[in-house]
């Protein structure tokens, strides 16, 4: 047995590390992982926008491959909802509005048990979480039955962590997230622009951590990325707002 | 085929006092009573009252002046009804369709039929015979159209029959206009018109001008009822008249009645089991799936637990329903033991057969759309699991409602095109202080979670005027602005009111917003 597997085992090590040296960063466009989290201050809705936006491949190629349109299932507990508020119809994008399923839970155990439930569902593009905080439930045990439910079923989590410490868990991209400026809109330079978000990755299975500044533009998602010591204030700035 | 039963009221009445007509309780007047505005009012009376010059509708203080021994019993309309209900059923043994005819008739369509019964004439004796074996008096007619049959059980000798090849204006010209089931206005308006029996009608109605005239004079009556035109042309065939037939529903229903009282989850958990089993089989049979289910549960003590079960879309699927219902069963208190469980499917709907087995598949392929929601209605409850849907409103938090998630979205004329809307959207806007520069103009610093926010750009106003039709006349128009913060942070936040606009003080500030 033990024979059989390390080989594979290993081999699939060299997988990883050969697809992480071949492709070292991120860029938008890449597949998304089944599992990532995103954790944003709940002052904002730039973890719920960015996560929208990371999955925008997911829902949009569901779009056109499946006859028929898939449904996103949106969990948030309770303090989610407070603090950050419920989805809202004619805010969201365009194609999304009719296929949106929201779950409001009264507490975190709740959130997951929903979360998990639309994992499993064949029917589902994509699950979006909002957690605030750091709840006990959501440990390393919890967050690696997402992990393992979301790869059994290929329906991609995103779940959003709002107002909350990076502690441990099992997703596969890790980003950390606040609002950035946004760029002036053509016609009126004094009103805000579209979504603008400073990201930084921090833990990644295949690629080198890094920070961009990711841009929501009309049709795609475009990345710039910061050079570390050419922008220290932003650094700063992300930290001064998440805290 | 028109069944009029005279005296509906009455013959229950005497059912329930298990007497024949005019023996027991029947021999002494009596008269069937309701409540009314101006007091109690005679319903039905019996022959030996109607003898001493009681009639139906005249007041109960007096019929008792002309008869002071006249005893008095409740009416039951409803009751009337619902056994009237069971008869429209029961009367489908004479023809496949069967309608009824408030308050007291029963409509039958027996075309083609008659032979079965040996002939038109014996199959009114046989309703004759088989009404009088349950104790009914009634008249019966057959005629080509619903409205000549009504008319002949009514006002004909009982028994008559209209072949559809005899002359219905000549046979039907002598009964009174009340005939043309008309209403109590229209008949004194005839009445006075002098038009009594159907062929002065009939004549009238010979002459294209006649006609007119009668047209002008009930030119606002679009009812039938209203109408004597409408009416007459019901009963000669001129005009189609639907009628609604009576259809017998049963719910499907399995029970287990138990040897020894069950007090265990693990047994309950296996009668449920059978339960659905038995429930999937009965539903199968009738190419139909549940859509909500409740199960009984009949305790040796004599209390009933029952749990009700909503399904997403139509399901048989005996082990989804096991598990759905495992999560209800937790709080059963068994007390001294269970003795019967019933599990009734009150909603069903259409489901083909061929269904897979969503249990099973769901380990190998995830589960449907239908079974997920179903697995978090149960847990979470109805109202958390739902779908956000348009609203024809413009104030924002009212222009988007939520509706069970695979129910149809509302059918509206058009979405309202609105101009750029946040992406979340607070429960209940938070009020923030603001610094502004005039009080009219742009906001410049506001105070929001104990957080001061800079702001740096700003798109507005977008003026939303108040609902007057919903809100009282105090409600100020809002105007929302978009901002962005020295952060990047976006927000929507409206002044509630202009400060000028005599509604209130220097208008509030809310937050209700939040951009991506």
């Amino acid at each position: 047995m033990d024979t059989s597997t390390l080989p594979q085992a290993l081999s699939r090590a060299a997988e990883l590390a050969g697809r992480a040296a071949s492709n070292p960063r991120w860029q938008p466009g890449l597949p998304l992982p089944l599992h990532s989290e995103i954790f944003a201050p709940a002052a904002e809705a730039s973890g719920a926008g960015a996560a929208l936006a990371f999955a925008r491949q997911v829902l949009e190629g569901a779009n056109s491959a499946s006859l028929e349109e898939r449904s996103v299932l949106w969990v948030q507990d309770a303090r989610a909802i407070r603090l950050g508020g419920r989805p809202y119809r004619a805010g969201l994008p365009e194609g999304l509005r009719h296929r949106v399923v929201h779950v409001a839970t009264k507490t975190p155990e709740d959130a997951l048990f929903a979360m998990e439930e639309g994992l499993r569902c064949r029917d589902l593009a994509a699950v979006v979480g909002e957690l605030a905080g750091n709840p006990r439930a959501l440990d390393f045990t919890a967050s690696r039955r997402l992990s393992l439910t979301a790869e059994k079923h290929g329906v991609p989590l995103l779940l959003v962590r709002l107002d909350a410490a990076a502690d441990l868990s099992s997703a596969r991209m890790r980003w950390q997230l606040a609002s950035a400026p946004s760029s002036p809109p053509r016609w009126n330079v004094a009103a805000p622009g579209r979504a603008a978000w400073q990201a930084e990755l921090f833990r990644a299975r295949s690629h080198l951590p890094g920070e961009w500044i990711l841009r929501d533009e009309p049709d795609r998602l475009s990345a710039q990325r910061i050079a570390s010591p050419a922008a220290p204030d932003h650094g700063d700035l992300v930290r001064a707002t998440g805290a | 085929m028109a069944i009029w039963c005279a005296q509906l009221a009455l013959d229950r009445w005497r059912h329930s006092e298990n007497c024949a007509p005019g023996e027991g309780a029947d021999a002494a007047p009596l008269a069937l009573i309701v409540e009314t505005a101006h007091g109690p009012r005679v319903e039905a009376p019996n022959h030996a009252a109607r003898a001493e010059g009681v009639t139906k509708g005249m007041m109960l203080a007096d019929a008792r002046t002309l008869c002071p021994a006249l005893d008095v019993r409740p009416a039951d309309p409803a009751g009337d009804l619902a056994f009237l209900e069971r008869l429209a059923i029961w009367a489908q043994r004479w023809g496949p369709w069967s309608a009824i005819d408030p308050p007291d008739g029963v409509l039958v369509d027996v075309t083609a039929v008659a032979h079965l019964f040996g002939g038109e004439a014996r199959l009114l004796a046989d309703v004759a015979t088989r009404c009088a074996a349950r104790g009914l008096g009634v008249r019966s007619a057959i005629a080509p159209t619903a409205g000549a049959a009504w008319a002949l059980a009514h006002f004909a000798v009982d028994r008559t029959i209209l072949a559809s090849d005899d002359d219905a204006v000549s046979r039907l010209a002598d009964l009174p206009v009340a005939a043309l089931r008309l209403d109590n206005d229209v008949l004194l308006v005839l009445r006075r018109l002098g038009l009594k029996r159907m062929h002065d009608l009939a004549d009238i109605e010979e002459g294209r001008a006649g006609r007119d005239k009668l047209q002008r004079r009930f030119r606002t009556r679009r009812s039938p009822s209203a109408n004597p035109l409408i009416r007459l042309d019901q009963l000669l065939g001129r005009v189609p008249e639907p009628l609604l037939p009576v259809v017998p529903v049963t719910m499907p229903m399995v029970q287990r009645r138990l040897m020894e009282p069950i007090r265990h989850r693990q047994l309950l958990d296996q009668v449920v089991q059978d339960l659905a089993a038995d429930m999937a089989r009965a539903l199968e049979a009738r190419g139909e799936g549940a859509r909500r289910l409740q199960l009984g549960m009949w305790r040796v003590d004599g209390e009933v637990l029952l749990r009700d079960l909503e399904l997403a879309a139509a399901t048989r699927d005996a082990a989804h329903i096991c598990r759905l219902f495992a999560d209800r069963l937790d709080d059963v208190e068994a007390g001294f033991g269970i003795e019967m469980l019933r599990l009734r499917a009150s909603w069903s709907e259409p489901l083909k057969l061929g269904q897979a087995d969503l249990e099973g598949a769901a380990e190998s392929h995830g589960t449907s759309l239908a079974a997920c929601i179903d697995r978090l209605t149960a847990r979470l409850g109805k109202h958390a699991v739902q779908r956000p849907v348009p609203r024809a409103s413009h104030i924002p938090e009212r222009a988007q409602g939520w509706q069970p998630p695979l129910e149809p979205e509302p059918v509206s004329q058009g979405e309202l095109a609105f101009h750029t809307r946040p992406l979340k959207l607070l429960d209940r806007p938070e009020r923030i202080s603001v610094l502004y520069a005039a009080p009219e103009g742009y906001p410049r610093r506001f105070r929001w979670r104990g957080e001061v926010c800079e702001v740096t750009r700003v798109e507005g106003p977008e003026r939303i005027a108040p609902e007057w039709w919903r809100e009282r006349g105090s409600t100020r128009l809002r105007d929302y602005y978009r901002i962005e913060d020295e952060n990047g942070r976006r927000y929507w936040i409206y002044r509630n009111g202009l400060p000028d606009d005599g509604r209130g003080g220097m208008p509030d500030w809310y937050l209700q917003g939040l951009f991506g």
